[in-house]
């Protein structure tokens, strides 16, 4: 059995099937349960990484569930029939940067949430949350996309009210849970839309006969509106703040991968499954104008928090702006002459932008929360001088800070470098505008580095615990990697996977 | 080496640069004063009043940024207006980019 050709599946499966088995060692033993867990997301790494260097050598991965033959489609009057996994090169980006921030929480999480009551049930959710965010990464069908969209939310929201004892926990929970409600709902509502023209879900299938019809219309602004808020997009962007800064830390490091799923679908749905329709540039304009406003508001609200980690929820939005002006950009040129040349260049730096953001705000979050262990608070005003015991934690964060700020040599430079020169084309005041965010930014993490690191020895506390060392030494060396070899990440896995979005022709021939 | 649309960006030799920098720098700084005193020539000089412990020096972060945020106060009161916690608003906020999304649609459709 060539077990590359059951990846796609398996990918879904393991932590699918790995989160129901959790309750159950749960029972036998806490350490066996937290080595299970461990080995689970370590393998799922392993995994994604294979699978993922065989799809960026140019290949398609299809998988049809439930048929003897998954590697061929079954096909009724020429239809796609029963759901079928696609996997290109943008989809297989995507799993790498889950797999690994997962992995990075799920170590981090085996310290960090050891004196709260339920583990067992905290892991399970932990891995229904991975399967949920590969399942909306690897899927071509649409309905399976709202299926896992909702398997993602509602494990996160569950996530996000771990600690029920504390008010806000619960609160950030409740809007995420309606935010999300609201936005699955108009998804189902936009792919029956599609449906009763077309009787297709699968996304390949529809890209080839959609024909812009007023209803495919309306279902485009109700999926690229309701995925926009999903991902955390100004002016829907309200939810962010208020969900990730009560959940546990590692939870809000795993929320920023699940945004960028939501980012996935944006995308996915703007360049492939509208793709041969799209000649106007208005969705790239509609796209251009929700990153600046994210950037913008995100950066300027995150200056005057106070909270560790509201500061960096709003810094979340702001980076999600980047991205949105780079794709947007490749959007706004898709079908012209200007795409090939910088065009395709803003693209990778709003792609090359969605693995930095997981990993340095991952990791931010990480040394956040690592601060909240120690010191039972997020208020910045009372923390101090944890440069002196909490050594470890200071290098990362500074590793984590200097990246988002996108100070040279680290790797949110070289993204940024891609969409400041590439949106200076478009406009200079789009560059310009990047820049001031960027500075404000640096601004804003040298206010944190002061306050919590910074000054005399106030606290008497110890260096966070090993394993939550390492779920951030492990984004630290991600990071790390990805700023001394842009180049080549660009070149091997960056732009198979702009490439990948900007060709629709190349998905629908998957199917 | 990163190909960027205008240019190029490589970080191993912005770290070599970055380094041979700082060697320069240090051997700048080793031919400085040999005669400086640790102690009392390190103390801090406030116009001869007392210096505060460095506890009580520590800027807290509501400080920090004070200008700024004065000086941009009016953008601040609205941000503040509209980042008001309730979900009700959230939802409207939504449905009113929706329905921008729409008109531009419609204006689209009516120009054609």
């Amino acid at each position: 059995m060539n077990i590359m050709l059951h990846m796609p599946a398996l990918l879904i499966v393991l932590p699918l099937l790995a989160a129901f088995v959790t309750p159950l060692i749960d029972k036998l033993s806490r350490k066996a349960r937290n080595a299970f867990v461990i080995a689970i997301v370590v393998i799922e790494e392993i995994m994604m990484l294979f699978f993922a260097f065989h799809i960026f050598s140019g290949n398609i991965a299809i998988y049809t569930m439930g048929s003897s033959e998954p590697t061929k489609l079954v096909t009724e009057a020429a239809v796609p029939i029963r759901i079928v996994l696609e996997v290109d090169a943008m989809s297989a980006f995507m799993g790498i940067i889950s797999a690994t921030v997962a992995m990075a929480a799920a170590i981090y999480s085996i310290s960090f949430v050891e004196e709260s009551k339920g583990k067992g049930k905290f892991y399970t959710l932990l891995l229904i949350m991975l399967a949920g965010m590969i399942g909306m990464e690897f899927t071509g069908d649409l309905f399976n996309m709202f299926v896992f969209l909702e398997i993602l939310s509602i494990s996160s929201c569950a996530l996000i009210a771990y600690r029920n004892s504390d008010g806000n926990a619960v609160e950030g929970a409740f809007k995420y849970m309606v935010v999300s409600n609201i936005a699955a709902l108009l998804v189902l509502f936009s792919i029956a839309l599609l449906y009763s023209q077309y009787d297709l879900l699968n996304i390949a299938a529809l890209s080839k006969v959609i024909s812009y019809t007023e209803l495919d219309k309306v279902a485009l602004v109700l999926l690229v509106t309701s995925f926009a808020m999903k991902a955390g997009s100004v002016p829907m962007h309200y939810w962010v703040p208020d969900g990730y800064s009560p959940a546990p830390a590692s939870i809000t490091a795993m929320l920023v991968s699940a945004t960028q799923a939501s980012l996935y679908a944006l995308f996915r749905v703007s360049f492939t499954l509208y793709g041969k329709v799209i000649t106007a540039s208005y969705i790239g304009v509609f796209l251009i104008i929700l990153g600046l406003l994210s950037m913008f508001i995100g950066v300027t609200m995150a200056l005057s928090q106070k909270d560790i980690k509201r500061l960096m929820a709003y810094h979340s939005v702001s980076q999600t702006g980047y991205m949105l002006l780079g794709v947007g950009i490749g959007l706004y040129l898709l079908n012209t002459s200007d795409f090939n040349t910088y065009g395709i260049k803003a693209m990778e730096g709003g792609i090359f932008h969605i693995i930095n953001n997981a990993m340095y705000k991952g990791l931010l979050f990480l040394t956040a929360g690592a601060i909240f262990y120690r010191l039972k608070t997020r208020n910045l005003n009372e923390m101090g001088g944890l440069a002196h015991s909490m050594k470890y934690t200071t290098l990362f964060f500074i590793i984590g800070a200097l990246a988002i700020a996108g100070i040279p040599p680290f790797n949110g430079f070289a993204s940024k470098l891609l969409i400041y020169e590439a949106a200076y084309r478009v406009s200079p005041i789009l560059s310009i505008v990047a820049m001031i965010v960027s500075i404000l930014t640096l601004a804003s993490f040298v206010k944190v580095f002061h306050s919590a690191f910074m000054g005399a020895k106030i606290y008497e506390v110890e260096e966070a615990p090993k394993s939550m060392l390492i779920g951030m030494a492990i984004l630290a060396a991600v990071i790390i990697i990805l700023s001394i070899f842009p180049g080549l990440v660009v070149d091997k896995i960056v732009a198979p996977a702009a490439h990948a979005l900007a060709n629709w022709q190349v998905y629908a021939g998957g199917v | 080496m990163l190909k960027t649309y205008a240019g190029s960006w490589d970080a191993i030799t912005w770290i070599i640069a970055f380094i041979t920098i700082a060697i320069v720098v240090y051997i700048i700084r080793s031919f400085g004063r040999k005669d400086y005193r640790k102690g009392e020539a390190q103390k801090a000089f406030f116009s001869g009043e007392d210096v505060l412990s460095p506890e009580e020096m520590h800027v807290r972060a509501s400080n920090i940024y004070w200008g700024f945020v004065e000086a941009m106060k009016g953008y601040y009161a609205w941000m503040r207006k509209i980042h008001n916690g309730i979900i009700n608003d959230y939802i409207a906020w939504f449905v009113g980019v929706a329905a921008i999304m729409f008109i531009v649609f419609f204006i689209q459709e009516v120009i054609k």
